[in-house]
């Protein structure tokens, strides 16, 4: 994993430790919802590149934020 | 132009709203009850002989000049000590004290100097003044008896002269000259509440003394200048003014310095600044001032300025210097043909909190309109934007609440994470009296600060906590707020989101929250958290002040929403007194970000995928605007080493000191191709840049700062620009090289803009502020003079919103390699990285940084003050000397970044908050050791501040 790559896994998994203390629903959607607004279209596909291909690393509240952007077609 | 004038009244203003009726020498006046005499006369236009009174001081009564006759009265009562009353008559002018004043002023003309012709105050003594008011035109005592002003009497050294003290760098102190009114001492006391000052002695041997009569620099004194703007005489003068005489025009400016935004005359003569004096109107510092604003402005005129734009192809060359028209279209081809060859999004540029509202509003312009993307971020991403979301997230608007003011009405003061009386010293001054008044203090700090205890202030809780812990402490507050059933519940149920409170409440009250159960992580004791906890439900108002120490933690964003539920929680928001309060670290640090600076969001906080929004902007500015977020900082950086990142417009930051973890930082730099510093000097980052543009400092432009209570206040050209272009000139003209328009004739027409597409600055011009002195925004139809509380009755996002806080420690952690935690701050005479106040006679006081570490710490590695030691972390190592020292805990270590050379951030790391990435560092796993040198980095630091700052030697034409 490139070390930009690893950034921007850290960076989701700190943005779902925060939302965690809210139930799953709510959860998911502030991380994608944060993740949606503050970073930019290159980091969030990178992102969802390395979830498509495994998600190494990266927190289940942020792989089912990153499966429901793809599935709303974002 | 001419002098700006204030009028000293001799007295405060006193709040009473009962009016009381006097006559004064035969004429009604009216004023509010408890008004003295002596300001009744000047509301009327009569000035009364004084000396020892002045408005910024409370009345004293000792000169025996001010005194005056009341009918039915005996005697002759000093008018600024005696009060009005209603129908009371009043002569100022008598032959009875017309006699009294003449001699007391010949008393007082007995032992003084009569070397008007060449004392500094010339032109400027109230001495001299009064002595002209009162009639004198004779001293019957002569000059041969007892006296303070010679050095020699019959031939043997006077014990009662002293000599002139002028260890201070920027004022003398003549005691000669002094004639003991005590104003300097009071000022010392009243205005800026450090107490270095002392009348030392009895009766005739009565001397004013520094400390314990140890010399100005040497005493506690913290160099504010409140005495010597006090002084009557000559006796505390600026130096600057020895040296350049007495001013002959002034313009009323906002300092460049800390948040607080000071109001200042910058007093002239020509194009020379003969002192910077702070200006009573001014609302955010009421005439006071500290050791930066009043006398670190040297720095405008250091021969280290550059002031002509240069160019170099690469970093490793020596500097050429070009024209502005060079500069600027070599640029624009650079920025160009970047875009071509990496795309649109691989430049980006970055806005000063150091520069104007409308210089800021203009780079994030360049950046969306000619850029065409929204890579823009600010200097705010490291120090305040967790303050911005959370603020946001919670009351509806990344604000403070308050106007400093406030402060006078908060029955308890809660300071977390702030270090007021270094960094923001002339509100840590407001907050100091109110203290001594009676107001409760809690400190949350992991040092032992100033405030904790300092001369008539004392924290009745000081919560010493760990670094990395505030979420843990303000849960524990909050949990004991909610368990003991201190809730405001009216408050909540009226102004807050019900199923958000109750879900918060629900965790809050959860044991894991409970001050005993974080005592471990905290290291705080729990009944102290509880009794600090109790003390802020129910001690009245309360008002909670921080700074950074909260907001570059990797749960910064998380602990502004903490800090914000307690405040609801309990009610105190919406009011006088009371409220959430950032201490904003530089001059314009809350301008950048509401000019939109944000790479997410335009001027006003606003998305920039809010399509009515955007649509907005692009109907002023005639093009498509990108919806997309773009790159923050730290984002632009990581970029850039991964290759997609090649350009970048920096106006006044320097983000190779500034920012964390420095060798990724620089390495960042380097892998960019077309780097442009628009700086006042060559700082750390132009080592790394391709074109250098000059800027302009505070005192070369006009424009308005916005300080940390949301004001706007002007600051205003006293001399041009010495490289002939404003900061807005240049951007403008880069912008109109790379083919979007921009023709501003002035940066009032750019406040228009601003204001036409910012609902909350709507009701903001150039003509209003002057009206009014200074606007804190919103300013709009509903607030046309805008906003000094918000959230009164209503939040702005409708009702409160409680956010959960769940505590998650950082990554960061101590552990057998770093086992200490190092922690960064700022010192009062240096100001963030130091490019300014490292080149003023600031260094006196501190000249280098320092590491500061407990004694069990520093005697278990065999260090002692003043050894050299080495500061080593997972980022990097460098080398400091050790300042053994109490204000520390055991395991934690301090140091500030004000000088290059020590590298703090190369130690400190990339670890940042989870929701702005604004850096974390206030936590850094640390090892000290003893060392005999410099660390590889500093010694590579000296060798390429040689190399990559070569200017070439200037050629001139040969005729």
């Amino acid at each position: 994993m490139s070390e930009k790559l690893q950034k921007l896994v850290r960076m989701a998994n700190q943005i779902a430790d925060y939302f965690r203390a809210y139930p799953e629903d709510r959860a998911v959607a502030g991380v994608g919802e944060h993740i949606r607004s503050f970073w930019t279209g290159r980091m969030r596909k990178e992102l969802a590149a390395h979830a498509a291909s495994g998600g190494e690393g990266l927190d289940p509240l942020v792989l089912e934020a990153l499966r429901r952007e793809t599935a709303a077609g974002g | 132009m001419s002098l700006v004038h204030e009028i000293d009244y001799g007295t405060k203003r006193t709040k009473s709203e009962t009016l009381v009726t006097v006559t004064i020498d035969g004429s009604p006046v009216t004023v509010p009850e408890g008004t003295s005499i002596m300001r009744a006369a000047m509301e009327a236009g009569t000035k009364i002989p004084k000396l020892c009174s002045t408005d910024m001081l409370d009345a004293f009564g000792s000169c025996r000049l001010c005194l005056v006759e009341i009918e039915g009265r005996a005697g002759t009562p000093a008018s600024c000590t005696t009060p009005v009353a209603e129908g009371m008559a009043v002569h100022t002018q008598t032959e009875r004290l017309h006699r009294i004043r003449r001699g007391v002023m010949e008393l007082y003309i007995s032992d003084h100097p009569l070397d008007c012709l060449t004392c500094a105050a010339n032109g400027d003594c109230e001495l001299q003044d009064m002595a002209g008011a009162v009639g004198l035109r004779d001293v019957r005592y002569g000059y041969d008896g007892a006296n303070h002003v010679f050095a020699k009497s019959d031939g043997k050294p006077n014990a009662d002269w002293h000599p002139k003290d002028e260890s201070n760098p920027y004022f003398t102190f003549e005691p000669s000259k002094c004639i003991v009114c005590s104003r300097c001492v009071r000022a010392c006391e009243e205005v800026q509440g450090t107490f270095a000052l002392t009348i030392e002695g009895r009766g005739f041997e009565s001397k004013v003394a520094a400390g314990i009569d140890e010399g100005f620099l040497a005493s506690e004194c913290v160099s504010c200048g409140a005495c010597v703007q006090a002084c009557p005489t000559a006796t505390l003068s600026e130096k600057s003014l020895i040296e350049i005489g007495q001013p002959e025009h002034s313009v009323v400016t906002t300092c460049a310095y800390c948040g607080v935004g000071c109001s200042f005359k910058a007093e002239m003569r020509g194009p020379e600044v003969v002192r910077m004096v702070p200006y009573k109107d001014g609302k955010a510092n009421e005439g006071h001032s500290c050791v930066k604003g009043r006398f670190a402005w040297g720095y405008t005129t250091h021969k280290d300025r550059i002031t002509k734009p240069m160019i170099r192809e690469k970093i490793t060359d020596p500097w050429h210097e070009v024209s502005w028209e060079e500069a600027i279209r070599h640029t624009a081809s650079e920025f160009k043909r970047i875009q071509e060859k990496y795309g649109r999004d691989a430049i980006g540029g970055i806005t000063s909190s150091r520069c104007t509202n409308e210089e800021t509003y203009l780079v994030q312009k360049l950046v969306r309109a000619a850029f065409k993307n929204n890579n823009v971020d600010t200097c705010a991403r490291v120090c305040h934007s967790p303050t911005g979301y959370g603020l946001k997230s919670t009351f509806g608007t990344s604000a403070g609440t308050q106007d400093f003011k406030s402060v006078e009405k908060a029955d308890v003061i809660v300071v977390i994470g702030a270090n007021p009386t270094d960094a923001h010293p002339v509100f840590a001054s407001r907050m100091k009296k109110r203290l001594r008044e009676g107001a409760k203090l809690i400190v949350v700090d992991p040092r032992k600060i100033d405030l904790v205890k300092s001369p008539h202030v004392k924290a009745e809780h000081h919560l010493q906590l760990l670094p990395g812990t505030n979420v843990a402490i303000i849960n524990a507050m909050a949990h004991v707020v909610v368990t003991e059933g201190l809730i405001d519940e009216a408050y909540v149920r009226e102004r807050c989101e019900p199923e958000d409170f109750a879900a918060w409440a629900k965790f809050i009250a959860e044991e894991k929250n409970s001050p005993e159960a974080l005592e471990k992580a905290t290291g705080v004791p729990a009944a102290e958290v509880r009794a600090a906890a109790r003390l802020y439900a129910t001690g009245g108002n309360a008002a909670i002040y921080y700074g950074l120490g909260v907001t570059e933690h990797s749960q910064g964003s998380t602990m502004v929403m903490g800090m914000a539920n307690l405040a609801m929680a309990t009610g105190n928001i919406g009011k006088e007194g009371v409220g959430v309060n950032p201490l904003r670290g530089q001059n314009n640090v809350q301008g950048s970000c509401d000019m939109g600076s944000f790479p997410h969001e335009f001027p006003g906080y606003r998305h920039v995928a809010d399509d009515a929004v955007r649509q907005s902007f692009e109907a002023l500015w005639g093009l498509d605007l990108s919806s997309e977020p773009g790159l923050r900082i730290p984002n632009m950086v990581d970029e850039a080493i991964d290759g997609n990142f090649k350009g970048i417009y920096i106006q006044g930051e320097d983000i190779a000191q500034s920012d964390p973890d420095t060798q990724h930082i620089t390495a960042g730099l380097k892998a960019m191709e077309c780097v442009v510093i628009h700086d006042i000097f060559l700082n750390e980052t132009a080592k790394y840049a391709h074109v250098f543009l000059p800027g302009a400092t505070f005192l070369e432009k006009d424009g308005t700062f916005t300080n940390a209570e949301r004001r706007i206040s002007r600051v205003r050209k006293v001399i041009p620009p010495l490289s002939g272009m404003a900061d807005w000139e240049a951007t403008q003209a880069l912008s109109n090289a790379l083919g979007y328009e921009m023709s501003y004739a002035h940066p009032s027409e750019i406040m228009d803009e601003i204001a036409a597409l910012t609902p909350t600055f709507k009701g903001v011009s150039f003509d209003k502020i002057d009206r009014l002195g200074s606007i804190q925004w919103p300013c709009n139809d509903n607030a046309p003079e805008g906003t000094p509380v918000m959230h009164v009755g209503k939040f702005v996002r409708g009702k409160g919103r409680f956010m959960l806080t769940e505590f998650v420690p950082t990554e960061e952690r101590t552990g057998a390699r770093f086992p200490l935690i190092l922690t960064t701050g700022r010192i009062l005479s240096q100001y963030n990285v130091g490019a300014q106040t490292r080149r003023t006679a600031n260094v006196a006081w501190h000249d280098e940084d320092v590491l500061e570490i407990h004694p069990h710490d520093a005697e278990n590695r065999g260090i002692r003050t003043g050894d050299l030691v080495a500061i080593q972390s997972r980022s990097g190592e460098i080398s400091l000397r050790a300042h053994v020292s109490e204000r520390m805990q055991p395991g934690v270590v301090y140091t500030t970044f004000h000088h290059p050379i020590s590298g703090a951030n190369v130690v400190t790391t990339d670890f940042s908050d989870w929701a702005t990435n604004c850096p974390e560092y206030k936590v850094t796993a640390v090892q000290v050791r003893r060392t005999n040198g410099p660390s590889a980095w500093q010694e590579h630091f000296e060798e390429e501040a040689r190399t990559m700052r070569r200017v070439e030697a200037h050629l001139d034409a040969a005729e």
